[in-house]
């Protein structure tokens, strides 16, 4: 037991490599837990290996609720009140598995099989925008960012004309940048949408997860609100943003997409391994500790918050063989890149079927895609919680669908 | 070897379903872990029961002997 605390440092956000965790990052896992400031509150601890990320975030006394996080970089966006009724990913046992136990039937392996059809045919229509959009068009606008976002908004039954505003305001509450205002307007836009949506639901329940959530007749208006904006918040941000990123970093490894081409059964490994390589939840998992607690090697006082870098225990050399190369023949799917406890991500499986199927179709509709911009000209959201390229200019020559051939 | 699952410990993250389908489902009404064989597990099904095992989120999985009492 360690209890020589070392002067706390930031949490590391500079990035040589775009694909890569922020540099600051490696030598900190060298030395197991360590002392994080966290801007204008005390200082707090960051988990960056694997294995202590794991125990980390199955130690149930550490807690998810909202009221003891703190933000782990500098932003105006606080909130310190405790969750509201519903909001389940902020909260602990036994509140969090009332509320997602509800949900969890609808995000099963077995569920997002079916919806294969669904995710197949928005892809080919987003396709066909990006195809209408020509060469140089933004693979993010066209692509990226609508196909999770509609999937999500069929499943729920969010009416398609609501959907782009839904993504401004998601933008703007993930946006660590956003000032007080910015994010004071989203939470109005998103309190309008639900003012109008959910007693236009609870009055004609439709064949849908919130239809049937109605119809389960457990929860009330608020509830269903909070619930319904944590599937909207955790599916069209993460999702939008691991495709774009994905695209770019495939394009810029030609020699793994090449791979990927030849055998097209690798495609599931595959979107593990771009899982793992990028772990677009650059600020990671926070919790905090409901008692002192000793772990690791160091003694994490009651109220401290601990935030566990996804992105860097995925780059653990003890865990990962040659962490830092992208291999889409990788056998091993032990990432964090969805977190893990019961905090882990509801949808998950989701993700991982939309993101094999937008890939498929993408590079088999346009097997010569490439940047329509030099690779350094492409500027990453390093101020969202969650990562990609903010734009990703495209360019080909062949699209096998095109009405002209 | 075989599988027992904690349903109170589930958090029906389907990691399970996922990795080795031939020995787990999950219910539809609120997608926990259902195990697809509760009897001793073939040499060639113990790899998949121990990668679901580990990849599990909320420690749910467990190996025990064929013969050993379920201690949940």
């Amino acid at each position: 037991m360690s209890d020589t605390h070392p002067v706390p440092v930031p949490l590391p956000t500079e990035r040589s490599c775009p694909f890569s965790p922020a540099d600051g990052y490696r030598p900190l896992r060298e030395q197991g837990i360590t002392r994080l400031e966290l801007p204008e509150s005390p200082a707090g601890w960051l988990v960056t290996r694997h294995a202590d990320a794991r125990a980390l975030l199955t130690d149930p006394r550490f807690s998810a609720r909202q009221e003891g996080l703190v933000p782990p970089v500098p932003t105006e966006l606080r909130y310190a009140a405790p969750a509201e009724p519903g909001a389940f990913s902020k909260t602990d046992e036994p509140t969090h598995s009332h509320y997602r136990k509800m949900l969890t039937g609808y995000f099963t392996v077995r569920r997002v099989r079916d919806m294969t059809p669904l995710i197949e045919r928005i892809t080919r229509e987003q396709l066909d925008v990006l195809a209408a959009a020509g060469p140089g068009a933004d693979l993010v606008k066209t692509f990226a960012e609508p196909i999770p976002a509609r999937v999500m908004s069929e499943h729920l039954g969010v009416p398609e004309a609501d959907r782009e505003p839904l993504q401004r305001h998601v933008d703007a509450l993930g946006k660590i940048s956003s000032s007080v205002m910015d994010a004071y307007n989203a939470i109005v836009g998103l309190g309008e949408f639900f003012g109008a949506f959910i007693p236009e639901v609870i009055g004609n329940p439709g064949e849908d997860l919130v239809g049937d959530l109605v119809r389960g007749g457990r929860l009330d208006d608020k509830e269903l609100t909070n619930m319904v904006s944590t599937l909207i918040n955790g599916a069209f941000d993460t999702t939008g943003n691991m495709l774009g990123c994905g695209a770019f970093a495939l394009l810029q490894h030609p020699d793994q997409l090449a791979v990927l081409r030849q055998s097209p059964e690798l495609m599931d490994g595959a979107v593990e391994e771009l899982l793992r390589y990028l772990s677009i939840s650059q600020f990671g998992a926070s919790r905090w500790a409901l008692e002192d607690v000793e772990f690791g090697g160091r003694r994490i006082a009651k109220g401290e918050v601990v935030v566990v870098g996804l992105s860097a225990a995925n780059r653990d050399p003890e865990r990962f063989e040659d962490p830092d190369r992208l291999d889409v023949t990788r056998d091993d799917h032990g990432h964090l890149a969805f977190g893990h406890g019961v905090h882990q991500c509801l949808g998950q499986h989701l993700a991982r079927a939309t993101m094999a199927i937008a890939y498929r179709q993408l590079f088999d509709r346009f097997p010569d895609l490439r940047l329509a911009v030099p690779f350094e000209d492409v500027e990453m959201r390093d101020d969202h919680v969650h990562y990609g390229p903010r734009a990703l200019p495209v360019t080909w020559t062949n699209d096998t669908r095109s009405p002209a051939r | 070897m075989r599988i027992t699952v904690d349903r109170e410990l589930c958090c029906a993250s389907g990691q399970c379903a996922r990795i080795a389908p031939e020995l787990f489902d999950q219910s539809d009404e609120d997608g926990t872990a259902v195990l697809l064989t509760t009897a001793a597990l073939h040499a060639s099904q113990l790899d998949d029961a121990r990668e679901a095992a580990a990849r599990c989120p909320s420690t749910a999985l467990r190996l025990i002997a064929w013969n050993e009492r379920n201690s949940a």
